[in-house]
């Protein structure tokens, strides 16, 4: 574990190149393009957006009108030059909102499925059994597990089929919350270890904070943005920006903890963060949110104050919203993005517009530690 | 009764792969004209058996344009043999064991076999190890019902290879044998007595693997 896959996730360069222009019979059409680098790809957006069609052409189950699809360099399905891998060579590991673990044979033998099958790989079946857990289990019957359970025996399956791109449709949508909460640790390690790419398809948004480095949005069989996930909740041009819970996620490290003052310091790029006191040790990534509508927008300090985060930034761009009567203002300090929700009024009182520098106060308990 | 046995045991051992292979591309494979095999697979069903042993006679008979092939070919002759009585058995039972086998596979989620294709099995591979497993109650049920219709059938059995006693006379020609002589009564009321007897163990044998099976995929009841 953990070999070749460090370079491999390092590196930029697209490992994913998909294209897809479909016409359904019924009316209805789908043109999706997108790149992702290595780590995992969210796929976000709302039922019938197209992205179990996407899912479907990854897999070779869709007989599109032109599509191609490239994994690692390898052209999976290229219409135009009339290529098309059969699925069961494609080497892509699926997990599917329900499991489908074979049920006339133990979780060993389903784990060991695909592994038979599959040409000798990094990814070994000690290993996986250890990363998701599911050692106590080998030898049980898929009725006789959980939800959760069965959809970690589905993952490792997959998994063991060394695949060049672990495709999940939708995994965790059957699962109450209690569960999901339950997986979702053994993905996000499962991505740093094992540095295999994912598609993550979901309409969830917490699923796509907790594990995607990469977002597609994708709305009525269009992409509607996509870029890292950073950046693209920090867009106030995207229907993401409209929800109520809009707000831009950052990557940061525990640089401080104060437990006498009960706080944290986290660092995100040239941004200090201070939260309620975090558990982890110095040093620690980890991924916070900051609501939009939780961020005020000042250009002189305020005195005074108990708000412990002022954060200089410079404003990059104004969405105005004139049917909910709201302005997203997306704000920049460094690499880091956040997007502030306020009144269009304000926006002129203060007469902000892109390159302005402004203040971004947030309230410590504001800020949403995600993990 | 020991050759009304091996008649059927052939019946089945004949007919079972060819109704397994009919069931499977019934139940999951769309082509022009599949309305039409599903048809002919029934038609020994609606069909008097005496014009499905006729058909058979046309077809398989010395002169027929099969038969005359074996004949010529392998010096195998059915008519009036042993093997044509479990041919006629096995015809006449088909449509029994694909029905039940079709069922079987119609009710598998399809989503597995799916699953299996994504994992890197082939066709044939995902038909051994997923879709044969899992319809394996169906095929059970469907050999041994088909194993039943081939001890009762009478008409297609009399009609493609005769009552010849030691060769061709099943349990069923046996009994009717039987009546047809003066004093022939005991022995028909023994005949039916076994009769009855291969049935019902045939019944529990059934009712037994489809418990089992239905154990080890998890379902209650």
């Amino acid at each position: 574990m953990g070999r070749a896959p460090v370079a491999r996730r390092a590196g930029l360069s697209a490992v994913i190149a998909f294209s897809l222009r479909h016409r359904w019979p019924g009316g209805g059409a789908l043109a999706i393009d997108f790149a992702a680098p290595a780590g995992a790809t969210a796929l976000f957006g709302p039922s019938g957006a197209g992205k179990s069609s996407v899912v479907a052409a990854f897999a070779g189950l869709l007989a599109a009108d032109a599509a191609r699809v490239v994994v690692d360099g390898v052209v999976l399905t290229d219409t135009e030059h009339r290529i098309h891998v059969a699925p069961e060579r494609r080497r892509l590991g699926l997990v599917f909102q329900d499991a489908r673990l074979f049920p006339h044979m133990r979780v060993r033998d389903n784990l060991g499925y695909g592994l038979r099958r599959a040409p000798a790989g990094d990814i070994r079946f000690d290993d996986v059994v250890e990363l998701l857990g599911i050692a106590a289990l080998l030898d049980r019957r898929p009725h006789t597990l959980s939800g959760g359970e069965r959809q970690r025996v589905a993952i490792g399956r997959a998994l063991l089929a060394q695949p060049r791109l672990l495709l999940m449709d939708e995994p965790l949508a059957g699962l109450d919350g209690e569960r999901k909460a339950e997986i979702l640790p053994y993905l996000a390690q499962l991505k740093q270890a094992l540095g295999v790419p994912i598609i993550y398809v979901t309409h969830a948004l917490d699923e796509v904070y907790a594990i995607a480095d990469t977002l597609v949005l994708i709305e009525a069989g269009q992409v509607r943005a996509t870029g890292p996930l950073g950046t693209v909740t920090a867009r106030g041009d995207v229907p993401l920006a409209a929800r109520d819970d809009a707000g831009a996620v950052l990557e940061a490290r525990v640089a401080e903890h104060h437990p006498a003052r009960q706080l944290s310091l986290l660092r995100s790029g040239p941004l200090a963060l201070w939260v309620p006191l975090v558990p982890g040790a110095l040093g620690a990534r980890l991924r916070v949110r900051i609501p939009a509508r939780e961020i005020i927008l000042a250009t002189e300090a305020p005195a005074g104050i108990s708000l412990h985060n002022i954060l200089p930034a410079t404003v990059v761009a104004i969405t105005e919203d004139a049917a909910r009567h709201t302005a997203m203002v997306e704000l920049g300090s460094g690499e880091a993005r956040l997007l502030a929700r306020i009144t269009p009024d304000a926006v002129a009182r203060l007469g902000l517009r892109p390159g302005v520098a402004v203040l971004a106060l947030v309230k410590s308990m504001s800020v949403d530690v995600l993990k | 009764m020991a050759l009304s046995l091996g008649v059927a045991a052939r019946s089945v051992g004949f007919g079972l792969p060819v109704a397994l292979g009919l069931a499977w591309v019934l139940a999951r494979c769309r082509f022009p004209g599949r309305a039409a095999l599903d048809a002919l697979v029934h038609l020994p069903m609606v069909l008097p058996p005496v014009v499905v042993g006729w058909l058979l006679l046309l077809l398989l008979g010395v002169r027929g344009p099969v038969g005359a092939w074996l004949n010529a070919w392998f010096g195998v002759r059915l008519v009036f043999t042993t093997g044509g009585a479990a041919i006629a058995c096995a015809v006449m039972a088909l449509p029994l064991m694909v029905r039940a086998i079709r069922l079987s596979i119609e009710a598998i989620d399809p989503g597995l076999e799916a699953a299996a294709r994504t994992l890197g099995a082939g066709r044939l591979d995902r038909f051994v190890t997923i879709t044969l497993p899992l319809a394996l109650p169906g095929v059970v049920s469907g050999g041994i019902v088909g194993y039943a219709a081939s001890l009762g059938e009478f008409g297609a059995v009399i009609t493609f290879a005769a009552n010849i006693p030691g060769e061709t006379q099943t349990l069923p020609l046996a009994i009717y044998t039987a009546l047809q002589t003066p004093d022939g009564e005991a022995t028909a009321a023994k005949l039916a007595l076994v009769s009855i007897g291969l049935a019902v163990v045939g019944l529990a044998v059934a009712e037994w693997v489809a418990r089992r099976s239905r154990a080890a995929l998890g379902y209650r009841r």
